[in-house]
């Protein structure tokens, strides 16, 4: 860093006054604790109608009839629409990439043509004056099914004799993906032990608070759609709607108010948004969708079903010498569009083991279609379970050869300084802090203490586990990632900046604001470039007509990404301030600056003038100003990771529990996390990221589970079978920093949103298995429940 | 996810609503808390014609102790128990028991009698009324009736309580000198339906008990009444042995089941671990 | 359904101010707030009483307002977050959660303001288990609660100094 810094004029990490590294509270907060946010389903157009949908309740079934006479007249009703009418006007679409080869899936509309594929797709779309209406009408609607037989066990969704769901595909298999590294036979055969074991990641899914919502309206006399939309990507949106309907891009804009939690569930594009727009289209004035908790369920993506056969070499001395994995994973009968639903399986094949200096590696993922609710990308895409694997083998390994855990992974993990390198995969890593944040980590968990503790528990028969998890996530995806597969998927982001006349100061940009507080961390590397107080900035963000066209927030960008434009453009705008200053001054501009707001001498600080005296000449007293002289106080300025394809994040998690062998109900005791995001623009809101992505991963890790029988029926779509965490069994979580900024950027800042929950199931799991193991019992099946730990032990 | 359409009526006296619901005969729901009716109404499980809320009738509601028992009126909500000095003082088990039902919002608004009513098995009320020997008084067209608690619950939300009938009060008797009373529960989360939970009651003297009652939610149709258990633990000192002979004797009091949360063979452990718990509690000092 | 349904009067204080309007009974307490009244910060997330998003405070104590009809609140007084909020009732809570960042997304904070009230009215000093316990029907997402239980510990304690 220090030669990066040298080299650039008037570094943003030695800016004066800095807000970088700053615990701001989040100044958009003040309205959410008001009850004054603006989320989707709060915002009523005039003529506005409420659509519901009459969705399939089997999980695969043949459309033979469709009579919607009654429905029609039911009181309220302004329009029925079925899957062909439909299609009429939004065309259907396919999730595949062209950098995932082979990738397959079929053509998917709006609502179901012919067929439907899983319990909850959309047959039917009612238009009423109310949502209540629109329900009472569905129940008016007859239709025929036949039923088909459902593929459900991905185990056998392969096999010769399992019916297909997409008979023009050929089989159930929507990719497969090999990997052979080093020399993984020839390792496995010399190496001390082998250990074989099986885990399973269960289908789960992101129980957003806020359901998917979408509000349309069609102006046919500027031609013009408006949807105000819950989403992650409101330039993503804007292009799919455009393209299915058939509309000129620039005439569809998408406004994206207060989102009420998305972690990738709402990056995707879902058949009933589009058929809301469509119905908008079609009716010509308002049409509001807002998913009910059961809708949700079925209709959100899932993710993380997988099963992963796992081989692991090591020699008596605890030298990792190759691993081996089989990964098995099923998506639902299509793969999500746009994203695909290989991402997942992608990422596991990429980055299992992807920490340690082992090179002998060989994957294979195969990915089938099931007649399930579509899976693919949710936060941490893939990190869990490749976590879970990695960590659940290096400490199979460990056990083994019985060494600690720790140990085994101080001999293990990649050097730091090591960097660059690449890992098995051949994917580039700049600057990682393994050992640095595991030692860390060991002092926070006072880990020596926490064994002594551990071996006197058990004297007494209390079972603690101690569990450690390293792992690498991606952060700051460039466009490898989805754009060179020829996806309408922005990499890069703008950040437009302006200086009104009263010397406060406006920025558009394209990332947005989930709650995660993208917002307020560009609104200090904004303020930090230019060298005002945060009291002056005002962000504006989610809206097609209005921001930069960029991404939005997935895969741990907003920060990283959208915060680097921001600090590009303050530094662009200061430029451009200081030399309407120094003309009005008559100096020299290399001898100003701006701090707190005002035009200052860089010698000693002494203030010259308020921005407000810029302002004021600019706009009103522009006379004042030589003739041969045009200020410009609007500046934007783009970023996109051009040195790596991604930047990867490391860190470590850690924690503490105890079991109890007669319920099989754990406590924890203590729980640390050691994060390195890089730079870190504001502490509070890095931890709170970590912590509440913890808590989402250790939901995955012990509650949440989507059931289905093997007719592929839903068996818990209520918030009161599908287990969400809830506070009183939740830790409280201790979280250090390590800092390796990434030198791509400027501002040195990587992700920090998803390595919570990537790293807690394997945490979890491995302090669990920690603690049985004097019993003699492993758990490698998640959601980690009281009845599989007792079975585990034998207890039952 | 709305309700389909129904009417409203809110009568001010038991005799008006009976007249309602003998109008309605079979097609109206009375609605007294809410808290269990309105989610299967949201989610169109249940469809009545009419809702009558008894909310408005004053003289349901209400804890008074009268000679040896404590009369608790049907509209009488969750948090007014879970406060009253009378029922820590004279009833301590629903006191004891309170806490694992729901969350503060839910126990605002729910009613004990509504709970009853709605026999879920899973509930922690219905068995704490079968244990302290309660009665529920009932009112219908042909005037007012008391069931004992161990015979109202019929079946999977089953009572003896007819279409046309209200639940109108529960009366339990004061707890007795020398008896205690033990609750235990699990449930995944805080505030969760249980997957099994016990109750147990009886006279303590030292660690030997008698008149000794055991009681399971969770693990059937209705609360189960183990009486092998009972049997087995009758003037028995709580100790080691007893306790495992208590617990054996389960094998026989309980027929377990398996549901979404739960094994049948996972619930029948969790009687067995509870059953200790709850003893080892009932004689503790 | 082929009964005729008839609308029923509703006459209601909420946040002080008095309501009359015809109504569907069926229409929850939380639709009313948010579609008639447009009192859009009592929020709306499962329908069947486990969230706790929709939490608002009837006769002064909290209540799921998807668990209560409208008409239930006849004669009543229902006060939602808008109105404990300009009432400035709330005031050191909402800067205590503004601090510690006890919100992301904002959709459950309205009912844990409301929950988090109510405790602090019954218990002065409640412990951190007592405050996961109060709040243990308010789902959040994205917080993982720690920063939530912080925030009203810390307001717990600086109103005990008072």
């Amino acid at each position: 860093m220090p030669e990066l810094k040298s080299m650039i004029k008037d570094h943003i990490l030695d800016r004066p006054n800095s807000y970088i590294g700053r615990s701001v509270p989040r100044p958009n907060a003040k309205r959410l604790l008001a009850g004054r946010g603006t989320f989707t389903d709060d915002i009523n157009l005039p003529r506005q109608t409420h659509v519901a949908f009459l969705r399939s309740t089997y999980a695969h079934a043949e459309i033979v009839s469709i009579d919607v006479s009654a429905a029609k007249e039911s009181p309220g009703v302004v329009a029925v629409v079925t899957g062909i009418e439909m299609a009429k006007i939004c065309s259907p679409w396919v999730g595949v990439l062209s950098h995932l080869e082979g990738l397959k899936s079929a053509p998917q509309h709006a609502l179901a043509v012919k067929k439907a594929s899983w319990q909850g797709e959309p047959v039917v779309a009612i238009v009423a004056n109310s949502r209540a209406q629109a329900e009472d009408a569905i129940e008016l609607i007859d239709i025929e099914w036949k039923e088909l037989p459902a593929v459900t066990d991905m185990e056998t969704a392969l096999d010769e004799n399992t019916p297909l769901i997409h008979p023009e595909l050929g089989d159930n298999l929507s990719w497969q993906r090999d990997f052979d590294g080093g020399d993984v036979d020839a390792a496995f055969a010399k190496a001390d032990n082998v250990i074989e074991e099986t885990y399973i990641s269960n289908r789960h899914t992101g129980v957003c608070l806020e359901a998917r919502g979408i509000v349309a309206d069609y102006n046919p006399g500027e031609d013009e759609l408006t949807i105000y939309h819950s989403t992650q990507t409101p330039h993503m949106m804007q292009s799919l709607f455009a393209k299915h309907l058939d509309i000129e891009e620039h005439k569809v804009r998408v406004i994206c108010k207060d989102v009420g939690g998305s972690y990738g569930i709402k990056v995707h594009s879902y058949p009933d948004e589009y058929a809301t727009v469509a119905l908008a289209y079609m009716l010509k004035r308002p049409v509001k969708f807002t998913a009910d908790r059961l809708e949700s369920f079925t209709t959100d993506i899932h993710a993380r079903d997988h099963i992963i056969k796992t081989k692991v070499a090591v020699s008596n001395q605890g030298e990792i010498q190759a691993f081996e994995i089989d990964d098995l994973t099923g998506i639902g009968p299509y793969s999500v569009y746009p994203r695909t639903s290989g991402i997942e399986a992608n990422q596991v094949v990429n980055l299992t083991g992807g920490q340690y200096t082992n090179l002998n590696y060989r994957a294979r993922a195969r990915v089938v279609l099931q007649n399930k609710t579509p899976m693919c990308q949710y936060r941490a895409v893939g990190h869990p379970i490749l976590t879970m694997i990695t960590e659940g083998m290096v400490d199979d390994a460990a056990r083994k050869i019985g060494m600690d855990p720790v140990e085994i992974r101080r001999k293990n993990l990649i050097p730091d300084d090591a960097y660059p390198c690449k890992s098995p995969t051949g994917l580039p890593f700049e600057n990682l802090s393994h050992h640095e944040s595991l030692e860390k980590l060991v002092k926070m968990l006072d880990y020596d203490a926490l064994r002594k503790d551990q071996s006197k528990a058990r004297k007494k028969g209390i079972y603690r586990g101690i569990g450690v998890a390293t792992f690498i996530e991606v952060t700051n995806p460039g466009p490898a990632f989805y754009g060179v597969g020829g996806a309408s998927i922005s990499a890069q982001d703008g950040a437009t900046m302006r200086l009104d006349a009263k010397g406060n100061v406006i920025i558009e940009t394209g990332v947005t604001e989930q709650g995660q507080g993208a917002e307020a961390v560009v609104a200090q590397c904004a303020a930090s470039a230019l060298g005002v107080t945060m009291d002056k900035i005002k962000v504006i963000t989610g809206d097609t007509d209005i921001t930069p066209y960029g991404g939005g927030t997935w895969g741990s960008r907003a920060a990283g990404i959208g915060g680097e434009a921001a600090v590009q453009a303050g530094k662009a705008l200061r430029d451009n301030i200081v030399e309407v200053a120094s003309i009005m001054l008559q100096c020299d501009p290399s001898t100003l600056d701006i701090r707190d707001n005002n035009i200052v001498d860089v010698s000693d600080g002494n203030e010259r003038m308020p921005l407000s005296e810029i302002g004021r000449v600019c706009y009103y007293r522009p006379d004042t100003l030589p003739k041969d002289y045009q200020s410009e106080l609007v500046v934007t300025r783009h970023y996109v990771p051009k040195k790596f394809p991604f930047a990867f994040t490391n860190g470590v998690q850690g924690c503490y529990l105890e079991v109890d062998i007669n319920t099989g109900f754990i406590k924890f005791k203590k729980y640390a996390v050691v994060e390195d995001c890089g730079t870190v623009i504001n502490p509070m809101l890095v931890d709170e990221q970590v912590r509440g992505g913890v808590i989402q991963g250790l939901g995955g890790a012990l509650y949440e589970e989507c059931l289905y029988s093997p007719e592929g029926q839903f068996l818990n779509g209520t918030m009161a079978d599908y287990l969400v965490p809830m506070a009183v069994e939740m830790p409280d979580i201790e979280v250090g920093h390590v800092e390796s900024p990434t030198l791509d950027s400027e501002l040195g800042a990587k992700g920090a949103g998803e390595a919570g929950t990537g790293g807690a199931p394997a945490t979890v799991m491995n302090a669990i298995n920690d603690a049985l193991y004097p019993l003699g019992g492993k758990v490698t099946a998640q959601p980690f429940t009281p009845e599989r730990i007792l079975a585990a032990i034998g207890a039952i | 996810m709305k309700p389909a359409a129904f009417n409203y009526a809110k009568p001010t006296s038991v005799g008006e609503a009976l007249g309602l619901l003998a109008k309605h005969d079979g097609d109206a729901k009375v609605l007294a808390g809410g808290q269990s009716l309105i989610p299967t109404l949201n989610m169109r499980l249940s469809t009545p014609s009419l809702l009558i809320d008894i909310n408005g009738i004053g003289d349901l509601s209400g804890i008074s102790v009268m000679g040896g028992e404590v009369r608790i009126g049907a509209l009488t909500r969750h948090v007014e128990i879970e406060n009253s000095s009378k029922i820590a003082k004279h009833v301590p088990l629903l006191a004891l028991a309170m806490p694992s039902i729901a969350h503060p919002a839910i126990r605002n608004r729910g009613t004990i009698g509504g709970s009853i009513a709605m026999a879920d098995p899973a509930a922690e009320l219905p068995a704490c009324l079968c244990a302290l020997d309660s009665e529920i008084e009932i009112t219908g067209p042909a005037g007012v009736r008391g069931v004992a608690a161990k015979d109202f619950f019929k079946s999977l939300y089953e009572t003896d309580a007819g279409e046309n009938e209200i639940l109108t009060a529960i009366k339990i008797p004061k707890i007795a000198k020398g008896y205690r009373s033990a609750f235990d529960e699990l449930a995944r989360r805080h505030g969760d339906y249980a997957m099994c939970g016990v109750v147990a009651h009886g006279k303590c003297d030292g660690d030997i008990i008698s008149d000794f009652r055991l009681v399971f939610f969770a693990v059937g149709g209705t609360p189960v009444i183990a009486t092998d258990a009972m049997d087995a633990m009758e003037g028995m000192a709580v100790n080691d042995e007893s306790i495992i002979a208590a617990q054996k004797a389960l094998d026989n009091d309980l027929e377990t089941f398996s549901d979404l949360h739960c094994s049948a063979t996972l619930r029948m452990h969790y009687a067995k671990v509870l059953t200790k718990r709850v003893l080892t509690s009932l004689v503790k000092p | 359904m082929s009964n005729k349904i008839e609308q029923v009067q509703l006459d209601v204080d909420v946040n002080g101010e008095k309501i009359s309007r015809m109504i569907e009974p069926r229409l929850s307490l939380v639709d009313f707030l948010r579609n008639e009244l447009e009192l859009t910060g009592s929020h709306v997330g499962c329908e069947h009483g486990v969230c706790g998003a929709c939490t608002v405070l009837v006769d002064g104590v909290i209540v799921r307002g998807c668990l209560m009809l409208a008409i239930q609140t006849n004669g009543a007084e229902v006060m939602t977050i808008e109105g404990q909020s300009d009432s400035g009732a709330i005031t050191d809570l909402q800067e205590a959660f503004h601090e510690r960042n006890a919100l992301q997304c904002g959709f459950c904070t309205p009912g844990m303001l409301l929950t988090s009230t109510e405790l602090l009215q019954k218990k002065s000093d409640p412990s951190r288990e007592e405050i996961r316990e109060y709040l243990s029907g308010n789902y959040c997402r994205c917080t993982g609660y720690e920063a939530i239980v912080d925030a009203v510990e810390a307001v717990a304690a600086v109103r005990r100094d008072v």
